[in-house]
Parts: structure tokens; sequence; C-alpha cells
């Protein structure tokens, strides 16, 4: 009994792929290479174009902001609570954030919409845009703060909560003996968490960061709120402040609305886009990390 | 030397400070979420908020009533096929297998099945449920969260069983009990409230999901008819409310994340002060 669940987790992975893979397979033989490359999406009957690059650049560029954003601030949290603050703060600090990463995504949202948004329209883009939008067309649209760079900001903070929580306890796991020995030869704290902690945790930082890369690339329901779902050329992001669209968002914002089969195939198509990149980086990382672990062998914790 | 030891000192502040820096931003930015959900949510809670179905759109009157309900039938199935699942698994993984080619491979493709975006699941659910049957339903909403719930309960499950004491399973069969009521009455008994952590921390994981329930479960005005029918769910309303042009329809979505919100954290905060009072720890790499 027990042996069949496991090969249930087994079944139903396998079933993912070969759905996705069959259920695509129409698209790849309509629009061949072209599904990749191509920018136009139109569903229309007798004029049905399917191109997947726009999506497949909103996808990377709006996660890597997130990544961008949210690791550099997550780690910042660790540091604070693992290295300087006292039991005192660090506790019930600690136990808010871990809390927080329960939120559930389309909170997160809601808030961007009606909230956030407006900060990012206030504080940054209208500025940028006053100054610069008629020099400089990178910051040449009119502002509405539905666009890309939102959207990276928003799953940026989104996936702070869960990277920051992964990274405090991957760092309070680095035994204390590192810190003394480091502070014994007149380190600082910076020097210490750089030469005794870092190296240690590396591959647990790594694998949070990936978690969170995850995490933002296959975010759905936040993105169609903040993005602007553009369709088409238009979804490539020429300027800073201009509406794009994501694999997830358009698969959401379209499938109950799919037209015709190609279109349903198109759709699954991107699915397939975004499980490839999600499957890459995740084997990837996991056989990042386990190297490391080895070439640092025996501090694995 | 001084000025390098002043040097190496300055760059000590500037890290120092941009660590507590990070804390403040994140402290402001998640706070005004959980501030904004209490206060505009609250607005807009009454009874027949909680109770009613939805009115017309662009009525302003109505609730939330079918989401509610369709949200606790949903996740609740999901449980009821997940969890056992998931733990018979992890139950495999740390008692019955080695580090053979299979065990090992449900491991890491465990670990890749946690990592997929939820709406290719929902996809997936579409396709070979939805299609096949002819009708969005209860039944594959469910099956699509509990493909999210699995993996997380079968690694929480095998880390958690795998903390045991050898010499308690050892104790076991030196008096000649029998394994499956070994791993039963010892085993999972031990660890029983590592095994429900793993549980509970799927639940609101698959609590918040919206994306899935779009392919699978449609979301609808009415309450709760059939299994094979489709039903409202918290999450789904939210995003409906919010993109409609209606001020009180936003007002609703707020109270309706509120009502989410205190349905999710206080299964998390539960489990925390239940961890409290037991004295185990919680890891939050599944969460």
């Amino acid at each position: 009994m027990t042996i069949g669940a496991a090969a249930y987790t087994l079944l139903m992975l396998a079933l993912i792929v070969y759905t996705v893979g069959d259920g695509s397979q129409k698209i790849f033989s309509f629009e061949g290479i072209k599904f990749f490359t191509g920018t136009n999406w139109n569903s229309v009957e007798g004029r049905e174009s399917f191109g997947a690059l726009p999506y497949i650049i909103g996808t990377l560029i709006s996660s890597g902001i997130a990544v961008a954003i949210g690791v550099p601030i997550s780690l910042g949290i660790a540091v604070f609570l693992s290295e300087m603050a006292s039991s005192k703060i660090s506790t019930p600090l600690s136990f808010v954030i871990e809390l927080l990463a329960a939120v559930p995504s389309i909170i997160y949202g809601l808030w961007a919409l009606f909230v956030f948004r407006f900060w990012i329209l206030n504080l940054i883009e209208m500025p940028l845009y006053n100054a610069f939008g008629k020099s400089i067309p990178f910051f040449g649209v009119t502002p509405f703060g539905l666009d890309w760079f939102t959207a990276g900001i928003v799953l940026g903070i989104m996936i702070i909560p869960i990277v920051s929580s992964i990274c405090r306890e991957v760092m309070r796991a680095v035994p204390n003996t590192q810190r003394e020995a480091a502070y014994s030869l007149g380190a600082t704290r910076w020097e210490t968490v750089r030469i005794a902690i870092f190296p240690y945790a590396k591959s647990g930082i790594l694998g949070a960061a990936m978690l969170g890369l995850g995490r933002a690339i296959g975010e759905t329901m936040l993105v169609t709120l903040i993005i602007g779902n553009a369709i088409g050329a238009a979804a490539i992001p020429t300027s800073l402040f201009s509406p794009s669209q994501t694999l997830s968002s358009l698969i959401a914002n379209e499938f109950n609305e799919a037209s015709s089969d190609l279109h349903l195939s198109a759709l699954i198509g991107l699915g397939a886009v975004l499980l490839i990149i999600t499957m890459v980086i995740n084997i990837g990382a996991r056989l990042l990390v386990s190297r490391m672990v080895k070439v640092s062998a025996g501090v694995k914790e | 030397m001084l000025r390098r030891s002043s040097r190496r000192r300055l760059v000590d502040k500037v890290v120092s400070i941009s660590a507590i820096f990070s804390v403040i931003l994140a402290v402001i930015l998640l706070g005004s979420i959980l501030i904004e959900v209490v206060i505009n949510g609250a607005r807009s809670l009454s009874i027949n908020f909680l109770t009613q179905p939805p009115g017309a759109i662009g009525s302003g009157l109505g609730g939330i009533g079918p989401a509610i309900e369709g949200t606790l039938i949903v996740v609740g199935l999901a449980s009821a096929i997940g969890a056992p699942v998931g733990v018979l698994a992890g139950i495999y993984l740390s008692e019955f297998a080695g580090n053979g080619i299979f065990p090992s491979s449900v491991r890491f493709f465990s670990d890749v099945l946690v990592g997929l975006p939820s709406i290719v699941i929902g996809i997936v659910a579409y396709i070979s449920l939805v299609l096949t049957l002819g009708s969005f339903s209860v039944w594959a909403g469910a099956l699509a969260l509990s493909i999210i719930m699995i993996p997380i309960v079968v690694r929480v499950t095998e880390e958690t069983l795998k903390v045991v004491p050898n010499s308690m399973k050892e104790a076991g069969h030196s008096l000649g009990i029998p394994k499956r009521k070994i791993i039963l009455h010892i085993v999972l008994k031990s660890a029983k409230s590592g095994v429900i952590t793993g549980i509970i921390l799927a639940i609101s994981r698959i609590a918040g999901e919206t994306a899935p329930l779009i392919m699978t479960i449609l979301g609808t005005d009415l309450f709760f008819t059939s299994l094979t029918g489709p039903v409202d769910a918290l999450p789904l309303r939210i995003w409906r409310l919010v993109s409609q042009p209606y001020q009180y329809a936003h007002d609703f979505g707020w109270g309706a994340a509120l009502i989410l919100i205190l349905m999710v954290l206080g299964l998390s905060l539960g489990l925390r002060l239940l961890a409290h009072r037991r004295g185990f720890k919680i890891g939050t790499i599944a969460a």
C-alpha cells in the first residue's frame, strides 16, 4: 500500500508531463519553431498565429526583477535575525515572517492593485517619467503602475517571507564554533558573515533563492492583476512602464475563453514552456546544490 | 594600518545598516498588507456578507457564502485524498525503501513536483478530468489541489519519521511485533505531531491556490449542489470581485481576503501554538 502511494506520486508527474506534451503537440506541428520566436498572438479563426516569445520574455524579466529585489532583502533580514538581533527581537520577528509565508498570493495581488501600485506610481514611476520621459525612450510611456516593473517588484515582495525564513534557518544551523573562530581572528561582524557563515550556508541559500525564483515564475493570479495584460508584440517590454504578460498570466486570462482546439493547444503549449523552464531550474538547482555539498564535504547540516 | 581598519569598520557599518534597512522595509511592506486587509476587510463584514450568495453584478448586494462553503469542501476533499497518500508514501520512503533507484526517484521527483507552477497542474486536471467528464467539477478541483499537497506531505513525513530513534523500532522487533504494527503504533505515534505539521502546512498552502481552480471548479454564484458540478472558492471569488469595476465589489474583495487570511493564518497559528506546547520544531523548508 505504501509503495503504491509512492508510485502514485511518480505517476502524477508522468501524467503531467504526458498530458502537457500531448496537448501541445497540435500547436507545435502548426507553428513549429515559430511558436518560440513569433511575437504575434491571434486566435481569430482563419488568421491564427501564436508566438510565445513576448510572454517568455515577460516571465523571465519579471521573475528576474523579483529575485534581484527579493533575495538581497531576504538575505539582509536573515543576517539581521541570525547574527545581529537579540533573541528578544529575533524570535517574535521570525515568527511573524514565517506566518506571512502562509499568506496566499492572491492577497498580495489585491494589495498590489489597490495600494502598492500607487506607491510605485507616485514615488518611482511618475518622477522618472517627468524627468526623463521626453529624452529617454525607455521611460517614455505614460505610467499607470500596471506594468512588468511593478509586477516584478510585487513578486519580489511576495517571495521575501519564504526566502528569508529558509535563509535564517540555514544560517542558524551554522555551528557557533565557525563564528567564534572568525571573531577570535579579529573579524568584524560582516567579515564573520562573509568568511564563516556564507560559505557554510551557501547551498541552503542558493536553494532558497531557487525556490523563490520558481515561485515567481509560476505565480499567476497576482500577475494577471497588475501586469497590464498586453497581447502580442505589445507585450514585449520596450519601456520600463509598458504593460506586459507572462506565460502563466496569459494562460489564466484566455483558458476559459479558448475559441478553438488550436487556441487551447497554444495555451497548453505555453504551459509546456513554463513546465520546461521550471523543471530545468529546479533540477539544475538540485544538482548544483548536491555538487556544492559534495565539494565542501562534511559541512552539510 | 589605521586607515585599513577604519575602512573595515565602515564596511561593517554599511552592511549592518543595510540589513536593518531590509528588515524595516519588509516590516513596512508586509505590515501594510495585513493592515489594509484588516481595515478594508472589516468594513464589509456582516452576517449577510458571510452567508448570502452574491447578488447581481453591480447591485451591491449579497455576500460570499458559496465561496466560503466551496473552499471548505474543495480543500477538505483535497486533504482527504492528499494527506493519506502523502503520509503512506512518506512511510514507504522512510521505513521500507532504501536508497535504490525507485525510492530515490520518488524523492527527487516529489521535489520537482513541489516546484511545478500550480497553473500547469490546473491544465492537466482540465484536460484529464474536466474535458473527459464533460463538466467543471468539485472532484477536478480537489484532485488538482491534492497533487499540489501530496509532495509536501511526502517529504515532511519522511523527514519526521527518519528522526524517530532506531532503538524504539528495535525494541518493537525484539518483542516480535510485526512490522506494520511497529510502524502504526510506535513510529507513527511518536512522530505524530511532525506528520500533522506537514499536513497543516500543505492545507494552508492549497487553501490560497487560485490558478488551478479557474480550470477545474470554475466558480459560480450558487451554493454547492453536487460533487460533479462547479462550485465557488474564496481565492477565485476575490479575483472575480477585484476584476469588476464597482467600488462595492472591491470592498467585498477585501472582506473575502480577510476571511481567507483568517482561515490560513488561523491554521498556521494554531499549528505553531500546538508545536510550542508539544515542544517540537517546525521546518520552513516545506512551507
